[in-house]
Order: structure tokens, then sequence, then C-alpha cells
């Protein structure tokens, strides 16, 4: 099975063709845009509920259904908004920016369908601040828009009227968690909230939000020009349509690549990353799902389907597809501990497991880098990831926790290894 | 975050600071910021107008600028917000230069995916120019930061200096971009490996062939 060119919707992933208005046009966005909207509300909800569509941001919740979850009538003093999460900052993962700086009229149109569909009165996306000249390519390409008619009043002659803002965000991973967004975007500090009240409920200035990321919105043009059925046509059940893969690490050559789900992963490699560096004997480990989930050791991964369903079953999860490849000359452990890092250094300071926690299992990674440490550690450390792990109002803590229980399930011996070579102390007697 | 700042002496950053104002230009900026949220919720506008200050005072010391408190305050005060709200947004997110920079400042990324890719050899070319990590050069050329994930992986390593990211780099190739800069040139953004263009494979890309030459409409073979 291989997904043909016709039947890819970034066309222009690449950025080989002008990213403008006039230019996607003719690649065939904003076409119609009307008569798609004219097909209503409700039916917009269901077309998207059957194309199996599901959440491309890392949790993989069914889009269509998070749509239905928003008010039918809006009150005029609690408008409804449509969040875009593009604060893409896990790492591994780099899709989003592409759409944003080469297709940005595909999650423009689609804010606009999107928004229509939920009954919302304005989009904000929200785009990471380091992505500097990605927002102005986005800033521009939304005012591009507006000159057009195809936003604002009577948006692309529908008869409704939408606006869409972007946001800049500053630099904070969390701000990516949805509630942590919202509160980013009402101008403070980027700290979750506890849910309930969910945002659809009450979100974006107390109003009910629904936060999408940008793939999930950007590929909802081209489903309903399409129809469901050509969407679910792609992927295995339960795991539908096309995706967008971010290959990095020991690959021979690192891309962004849209593939059919379930593409499985040594075909997705040799086909567009050049095989692994050093051969498939190579291949030590790859975390398939951006840094948060956990690593899968080769043997388990090379046949491995890529979707939700087929990580899952291995012990990890498709997050947001960004595969991360280690081959034999990885240290594995300073790999893991510099996530570790990351999630210290990412870590609101809201919950204590989360906060104390990942500086604990940072400095524990640390010894375990260089040996130093007792064996019994290990335990200890698998226990505190336990403790952090479920314990914090959002998943960072967990999203700390995992990828150090994937490095123990699978490299324990590793780690025994090198506290013995660093003279440490054997728990059993020989 | 982790190594704290040194924060200038307050009441010398009052002395140089206390008279900031918008200059015309960002004033206009500043009221189209505060326009894209409903009434009553201006203190939305607090990132954007942070980020603005910041530029400015960028550009009237001709580094990538920070945010004196005087220049909070400021920002606060257009926004009808309580000072300590803007300061903890102004600690809070890492873009925001707490105190002063250098003309450039090279943030390297060294999160995992850049990490296996070479990361540390972009750290040497910047410390074999005599940087060090988060302090600025004598000359006040340099300030290099080591950042997490700046979301470009498949590019990876990378650094963003600046408002632009140059990808792909190695020692030397990172060298290069410094020694540019240093000579005042702008070196060109984006992937540093020849004949590679954006994201797409090493070599040209697997998929969609026909776009690099033509604007192609795939709708024709629906």
């Amino acid at each position: 099975m291989s997904l043909a060119d016709k039947d890819r919707i970034f066309t222009n992933l690449y950025g080989f063709q002008p990213w403008n208005l006039k230019s996607a046009q003719a690649r065939g966005d904003w076409d119609k845009t009307k008569d798609l909207m004219k097909r209503g509300q409700d039916a917009i909800i269901e077309e998207i509920k059957a194309s199996g569509l599901r959440g491309r941001g890392g949790a993989g919740f069914p889009t269509g259904l998070k749509w239905s979850f928003m008010p039918k009538e809006p009150r005029a003093d609690r408008p409804s908004f449509l969040v875009i999460n593009a604060d893409e900052s896990e790492p591994g993962s780099c899709k989003d920016r592409e759409i944003i700086r080469h297709d940005p009229h595909k999650l423009i149109e689609g804010a606009l369908i999107a928004g229509f569909a939920m009954r919302a009165r304005a989009a904000y996306i929200y785009i990471r601040g380091e992505f500097i000249r990605e927002a102005e390519t986005l800033f521009a390409a939304v005012q591009e828009a507006y000159d057009a008619g195809l936003l604002g009043k009577n948006a692309a002659k529908s008869g409704y009227d939408f606006d869409v803002f972007v946001h800049r965000g500053a630099g904070a991973y969390i701000c990516g968690e949805e509630t942590a967004m919202i509160e980013s975007l009402e101008g403070k500090k980027g700290q979750p909230r506890l849910k309930p009240p969910f945002p659809a409920g009450a979100g974006l200035y107390g109003c009910p939000t629904t936060v999408n990321n940008v793939e999930s919105i950007a590929v909802v043009p081209t489903i309903l020009r399409r129809g469901a059925p050509w969407f679910s046509s792609f992927g295995r059940e339960n795991n539908k349509g096309t995706k967008l893969f971010q290959i990095s690490g020991h690959v021979n050559t690192p891309c962004v690549v849209e593939e059919e789900m379930s593409i499985p992963f040594r075909e997705l490699i040799d086909k567009h990353c050049g095989g692994i560096r050093g051969g498939w004997d190579n291949l030590l480990a790859v975390i398939p799902g951006g840094s948060s989930v956990p690593l899968v050791p080769a043997a388990e991964i090379m046949d491995c389907p890529m979707d939700f369903d087929g990580l899952k079953a291995v012990g990890s999860g498709l997050g947001t597809a960004a595969a991360i490849v280690m081959d034999k000359s990885t240290d594995v452990v300073q790999a893991i501990s510099r996530i570790s890092y990351f999630y210290k250094h990412e870590s609101c300071g809201q919950c204590t497991p989360c906060r104390e926690g990942t500086g604990w299992m940072w400095r524990v990674m640390e010894r375990l880098r260089t040996g130093d440490a007792d064996i019994s550690e290990i335990d200890t450390l698998y226990d505190v990831t336990k403790q952090v792990e479920g314990h914090t109002i959002c998943a960072l803590g967990d999203a700390a926790a995992w990828p150090i229980q994937g490095l123990i399930k699978h490299f324990r011996p590793e780690l025994e290894r090198r506290i013995r070579d660093n003279g440490g102390v054997l728990e059993a007697a020989e | 975050m982790a190594d704290a700042p040194q924060i200038p002496d307050e009441s010398e950053t009052r002395a140089r600071w206390g008279a900031f104002a918008w200059t015309a230009e960002n004033a206009e900026k500043a009221k189209g910021v505060i326009a894209r949220y409903p009434a009553g919720r201006q203190r939305s506008a607090v990132m954007p107008l942070l980020d603005l200050a910041q530029r400015q005072v960028g550009a009237e010391t001709q580094t990538q600028g920070w945010l004196p408190v005087p220049v909070i305050e400021y920002v606060a005060a257009q926004l009808d917000m309580p000072f300590i709200r803007a300061y903890e947004v102004a600690s809070f997110y890492t873009m925001y230069n707490l105190a002063p920079v250098g003309r450039y400042h090279v943030q390297v990324c060294g999160t995992t995916p850049c990490l296996l890719r070479g990361s540390d050899d972009v750290m040497a070319a910047c410390k074999n120019r005599g940087m060090t990590k988060g302090k600025t050069t004598p000359d006040g050329l340099f300030t290099l930061t080591e950042v997490e994930c700046m979301g470009t992986c498949t590019n990876a390593p990378m650094v963003q200096i600046n408002d632009d990211n140059y990808e792909d780099l190695d020692f030397d190739r990172m060298a290069a971009i410094l020694d540019a800069l240093a000579a005042g040139e702008t070196p060109k953004a984006g992937t540093q490996i020849a004949g590679r263009h954006t994201s797409e494979p090493e070599g040209g890309p697997t998929v969609l062939k026909e776009m690099v030459s033509s604007n192609h409409d795939y709708r024709k073979e629906w």
C-alpha cells in the first residue's frame, strides 16, 4: 500500500511553491467554500464524524465528536470560540510549522468551516512564539483572506460572520495544554486549569471553547470536498486517514511526509528516510510519537503499524507521529535524561509532584547516566515516576514519567551495567 | 530560566528607561493588537505588547532587546492591569529577556532530536568563539543560551538567532554563520545543506515531485 500524490492533502508541504492566496486557490483551496458551508452545521459535523478523523495533537480524540459538545444555540452574551493549537513544542514534532508556513490557507479555510460547524464567533490561532517567520506568514495569509472577503462579515459570501485572529506565544511548552493555552490567551501565566469545567462548557473568557490542533483543522476542507468515505479508506479501523509523519534522529534523510495511517514503520523509513543510519541491524530504539511517549526497542517497532492502536500495543503511543530514531551509537540514558531535563525546564510549577518530581527525576537520571548510583535506586526512580504520573492537573507529569518508565522497562540491564562498571554495589552477593 | 539572569540595578534602569513610551509606529501597532481581543479583555494583549516593547528596546539599544521594569510598568498601565500580573507573564515565558542581551541572541537547541544529530558540535562552535552559556561576549555581540525544542526536528541540529532559524548545522556551518554575523553580513536563513529546500528528505522529495517545478493541481486526478 502506498499513498498516491493525488490523495495527499498538503500538496505544498515543502514550500516549493508560494503560500499566497492565489497559488493556494490554484491548488484547490477556498474553492466553493460557501457550498461546503451550505450543507449545514450538523451535516458537516456528521461528515467529520463519519470520516473517522481523530485529533492530530496527540490525544487522538474524535474531532467531530468534540465539535458536537459545543452549544447548538450560543447566547449573545456568551459567544463560542474556536482555539487552534499551533503551539507545536513537543520534541520531535515539526508538522504544524510546515502547514503554517507553506499551506496556511488550508488552515484558515478549515478554521472558517470548523468555526461555522461549531457555531463559533471567532477563531484564535495560538502559534508558539519561536515560530517568528511562520507567524509573519500566518498574519499575512489571514490578512489576504480578509482582503478577499473570505473572513469577516459574510465570510466567503456564506452569510456567516467569522473572524480569525493570530496570537503569538512567548516560549512555554505547557501552553500546548488546552486550558493553559486559554489562560495564556487571556493574558496570564500558562498554568493549566482543573477540569471540569471542560472548555466546551467554560473556556476562553468563560465562554464555550473548542481547542483543536492545526493539522486536525487544516484537513477538514479536503475531507468535506472528497467525502468521508475517501478519508476513511486509508488506515486501519479506528485509525483512519492520512497523517503527517515527522522522522528525526538517526535516519539517513530526516523529513516530514504525509502518509497513510497505519503504514508499517519499516516501510515509512525505507521509502522516505533512506533507511536507518548504518542499516536496520544498527537500530537501537525509537520514540514513536514525540518525547512524551515511551521508547520502543528495535525488534518491536520494525514492523509495527504507525497508528494509535498499533503503537499502543507495543506500550507506547502515536502522539503527534513524530518518530525520534536512535541507532546503536546512541547513549540511550543520556537521550532520555535530556528529555527529563526538558520536562524539568517546562514544568509550570503549579502542582507539587511535577514541580519537584521533574527536577528530582532528572537529577537521578543524570547519576544513572554515569552509573553514580546504587542499583536499588532504579526501583526508587520507578516508584517516583509512578507517584508523579496521574497526580497532577495536566498531563505534563505523565509525560515526564513515561519516557523514564520506558527506559527502565527496556534498558534496565544497561542501567545496571553502568552502575556495576562504576563500582556500585550489587544487590545480591555473587 | 534555571540560570538566574543578572538583572541590572533598578535605579539605573529607572533612570534609563523611566520615560519609555511607544514610538508613533509602535503606538499604532499596539492599538491594532488590542483590537484583536473583545472589549474589556484588553489584558489578553499583554504578551504581544511585551514582545513589541522588547523589540523597541532592542531597536534603541541595537540588541535583541529586553524588558526593564519601567517598560513592563508602561505596558501594564496601558492595559489597566496590576504591574505584578504583567511581571509574572514576563518572568513565566522564556522569550522575554529580563536582563540585557547582546546584538545577537544565539539560542542553540539542545533537546534530544537535536542532541542526536550533533547539537554538542554546534555548542562547541559557539564556545570556540569565546561564548559562555548564559553570558554575553565582552564586545556585546553574542549572547549564548541553550534552549528547548524549537520544533524544527527534521532539520536538526538548529539554532535560532534573533528572528531567524539556521538549520542542518554542524561545527563548520555554525562557525561560518557566526563569522558572517560578526562581519556584519546576513547569512542565508533556513537549512544550511546545499540543495535542500526545507523539510523534504535531503537529495530531493520522495513524493509530490511535480510540485518542485510547478504549482501542480492534483484535483484533476481525484
